[in-house]
């Protein structure tokens, strides 16, 4: 229970979502923070270390809890870090519960579920500054007596408090205190007798009630001459017995007479500014107008802003690749692995952090505002039917320029339910990887017979097709696939203003680490695995016997074709990856795709991004093409099955654009997930999900297509 | 006479008479401070007519009507 010199004393930080707790968190921990995984859940363990006058202490950042009942596995995982059930938890050696000055009554109520835990505690008030703003100040000492543990006020992000804190902190671990607490505490006895006594008729001063209960025989005494007295005293303490976890009306109630005890002034708050700027900001017309125009700067930021820097992520490694490839001539399989897989793996993983950077720099910064929350209010009614809710607004709109920072963006839903599912349909949005796809093939099918304007409704259709699945998608996972309470959605609008930005840059800097560390390796592992299926199986023969049969060809298809181009078809041809293509092309064929699309789909699975070059590698025209390629437009067009026929009609090309639309050629994307949800089980099943409906969408579209009449 | 909460119009005035038993939601809320006698007032409506923004105990929160279903309250005059 005490600190000594041997073991780091473990302090629980524990309160309402809201309470100020990671404010309080980052400035008592500072830049010393670790975040990890509870085993089997998605909620995170935050973590970190401080020293305090030469000695070290453990803090631990307890996910915000509205009742130690617990509704959610996520709550069930919190309430046991708190009573040292979880598996491989220790118990903390002390809990400080964070209250919020201005919301005092709820964080009262769970405050009272707090003190029955057999823990030295400690009361951390928050936003005292701002009850005393609003006119309605705490009395700190009368709270303290109401509480009987140490209060000590803090205002973190000025760093206000925080010495008094850690000292509170250490005196408690040194010596716990014996004072009773929450509903036991003498000065909520005294309430609770002198109110007692007052239904019995009997008017006693709480001094004299608290005296008598603290030992001194006067009050005994007293009664002992006068019996009409003794009976309701004895009944009283008789009747001091803990209402149940569960019984709120019981709890709110010493809440509420505590409230009435040390908050002096108004009894709702006047939040006069911030209901002026609601006024307008959610308001039905300008609310709306608002939200769209924020919305448009978040994402445009997220899909332009992003775009030269990733862009210039690519380059570097571009370079880095063109640096140490002759380096490592003397061994072709080094040099194609360090290349190929490994530069090329770590720039897969790399180009994304500007994308997510960007929109947690925007969140923090909405979230520190208190306009997020206003999002989500403005939102909610129009994806509460489909079963999610508002706050899966910006996670959706974000997953159109990319699902990665999307589904990293879901942890702005407190209910694991609802954030699960908009997990689950992310990656259905129409992510600015697919974008190349869809020029392409509309480029070569539908623009040359169907003009411009058929051109436009195909690209944006193609944004559509993701967003028209998600809503059954949603649907039957709610009735099926999920499991565990529904909660009720509830939201607080906290009151405006500045976000803090010290948060903001710890948000900004965790996310991209979290990413790059723990997404980044699966990435890496998994491009290395498709770059060994590319490349092998190959000898030092293969190529020299490739050259000789390009050298014996026609020089007419010499002239059409280069012998580099040539030998990267072959090679990609016969290698694993290759046969797997053909051997899976009978599946693909009632999608009207063969051995090359499939191939294709193959080697697109790592990112999407590299379709249309494996296109370019497929169709002789080499890896350098891009979607904007007239000679490519021309080779897909061109291509037949062997009897003859096109390989692609325009019905084949929409088919592929759709199953590009749907499935998830993305690992990147099922990284983020198994990292959000700590599970293995979830990215497999977006992916099964997502690849299954995409394949019946192309074979539907085929076919569709060959019934309606083959080629338009 | 009692309501519920499909009832509440911006600036009304409302305490909770009874709350449904065995409602999980209910449960939640309660552990909000919605609970028997208390009494709120709808401070804001989203702009689609949900979810609504009550004031109780001293703070907001924001809730949707259908899940208060089953709250009987009466509106204060």
């Amino acid at each position: 229970m005490t600190a000594t010199s041997t073991t780091v004393p473990l302090v629980a930080l524990v309160g309402n979502p809201n309470a100020g707790k990671t404010t309080l968190f980052n400035a008592l921990t500072g830049s010393s923070q670790r975040v990890g995984n509870y085993p089997g859940v998605t909620v995170e363990k935050i973590s970190g270390t401080y020293t305090f006058e030469g000695s070290k202490f453990e803090c631990v950042d307890i996910p915000g809890l509205y009742s130690m009942r617990p509704r959610s596995a996520d709550e069930a995982v919190a309430t046991e870090v708190v009573e040292g059930r979880g598996e491989s938890e220790t118990r903390p050696d002390l809990l400080v519960a964070v209250l919020d000055a201005a919301n005092l009554e709820r964080h009262l109520f769970f405050f009272s579920q707090l003190a029955e835990q057999d823990l030295p505690m400690i009361a951390a008030i928050t936003m005292t500054d701002l009850a005393a703003k609003e006119g309605r100040p705490v009395d700190l000492a009368a709270l303290e007596r109401y509480l009987g543990v140490p209060v000590i006020a803090v205002v973190a992000h000025k760093g206000v408090g925080l010495d008094r804190l850690r000292a509170a902190i250490a005196g408690e671990l040194r010596e716990p205190s014996t004072r009773a607490r929450g509903l036991d505490s003498l000065e909520s006895q005294v309430d609770a007798m002198s109110e007692r006594l007052a239904r019995g008729g009997f008017d006693v001063d709480r001094d004299e009630i608290r005296r008598g209960l603290e030992g001194d025989p006067d009050l005994a005494n007293r009664f002992e001459e006068m019996p009409e007295f003794l009976v309701p005293f004895e009944e009283a303490r008789a009747s001091l017995t803990k209402p149940a976890l569960h019984d709120a009306e019981a709890r709110y109630a010493w809440a509420a007479r505590v409230r009435t005890h040390v908050v002096k002034g108004r009894p709702t708050p006047k939040q006069s500014r911030t209901d002026k700027i609601d006024r307008v900001l959610t308001h039905r017309v300008f609310g709306l107008v608002v939200f769209a125009s924020v919305m448009f700067v978040v994402f445009q930021s997220i899909y332009t802003l992003a775009g030269p820097l990733m862009n210039g992520i690519e380059w570097l490694f571009g370079k880095l690749g063109d640096f140490v490839e002759p380096q490592l001539a003397f061994s072709p399989v080094l040099q194609s692995l360090v290349v190929d897989g490994l530069i090329t793996g770590v720039g897969s993983v790399l180009v994304f952090l500007p994308q997510i950077l960007i929109l947690f720099f925007f969140i923090a910064v909405l979230e520190g505002s208190g306009y997020l929350a206003r999002a989500a209010f403005l939102m909610d009614k129009l994806l509460g039917w489909c079963g999610l809710n508002g706050r899966a607004f910006i996670p959706l709109l974000s997953s159109f320029a990319c699902a990665i920072p999307g589904i990293m963006a879901a942890r702005v839903m407190p209910d694991p339910r609802s954030r699960l599912a908009t997990i689950l349909v992310a990656p259905l949005m129409s992510c600015s990887a697919r974008l190349p796809v869809y020029i392409l093939l509309i480029g070569a099918f539908i623009q040359p017979q169907f003009g411009a304007t058929w051109a436009g409704i195909a690209l944006f259709g193609m944004h559509l097709v993701g967003l028209v699945v998600a809503i059954p998608v949603v649907a039957i996972l709610n009735r099926g696939v999920l499991k565990g309470a529904k909660l009720p959605f509830v939201l607080e609008l906290p009151v405006y203003q500045w976000p803090k930005w010290r948060d903001v840059w710890m948000t900004v800097f965790s996310r991209g680490k979290v990413f790059v560390k723990t997404a980044g390796t699966i990435i890496v592992v998994l491009s290395l695995m498709i770059w060994a299926l590319a490349y092998f199986p190959r000898t030092s023969e293969t190529e020299t016997q490739l050259k000789a049969q390009y050298a014996a060809l026609s020089p007419d298809f010499q002239a059409q074709v280069s012998e580099e181009h040539y030998l990267s078809e072959k090679l990609t041809e016969q290698s694993y990856l290759g046969r797997i293509g053909r051997a899976i092309e009978p599946a693909f064929a009632p999608a009207g795709f063969d051995w090359r699309i499939a191939t294709t789909i193959l080697m697109a699975f790592p990112a999407r991004e590299v379709v249309v070059s494996s296109l370019g590698i497929i169709f002789n025209l080499g890896g350098d093409v891009d979607e904007e390629s007239t000679d490519l437009r021309q080779a897909l067009r061109k291509a037949t099955w062997p009897d003859g026929r096109p390989l692609m009609t325009p019905w084949t090309a929409v088919g592929f654009m759709v199953f590009f639309a749907l499935c998830c050629q993305c690992m990147a994307t099922l990284a983020a997930i198994k990292r959000e949800t700590n599970s293995w089980k979830w990215p497999l099943f977006v992916f099964v999900y997502m690849t299954t409906l995409a394949y019946l969408a192309a074979v539907g579209i085929e076919q569709l297509g060959r019934w309606v009449g083959g080629s338009v | 006479m009692s309501n519920d909460f499909s009832d509440l119009r911006k600036g009304m005035r409302a305490r909770v008479i009874a709350v449904p038993e065995h409602n999980e939601f209910a449960e939640r809320l309660q552990e909000l401070g919605l609970t028997r006698g208390t009494e709120f007032e709808v401070t804001q409506i989203a702009p689609l007519g949900d979810p609504i923004e009550i004031a109780l105990r001293g703070y907001r929160l924001c809730l949707r009507r259908s899940e208060a279903a089953g709250f009987q309250i009466e509106v204060l005059p």
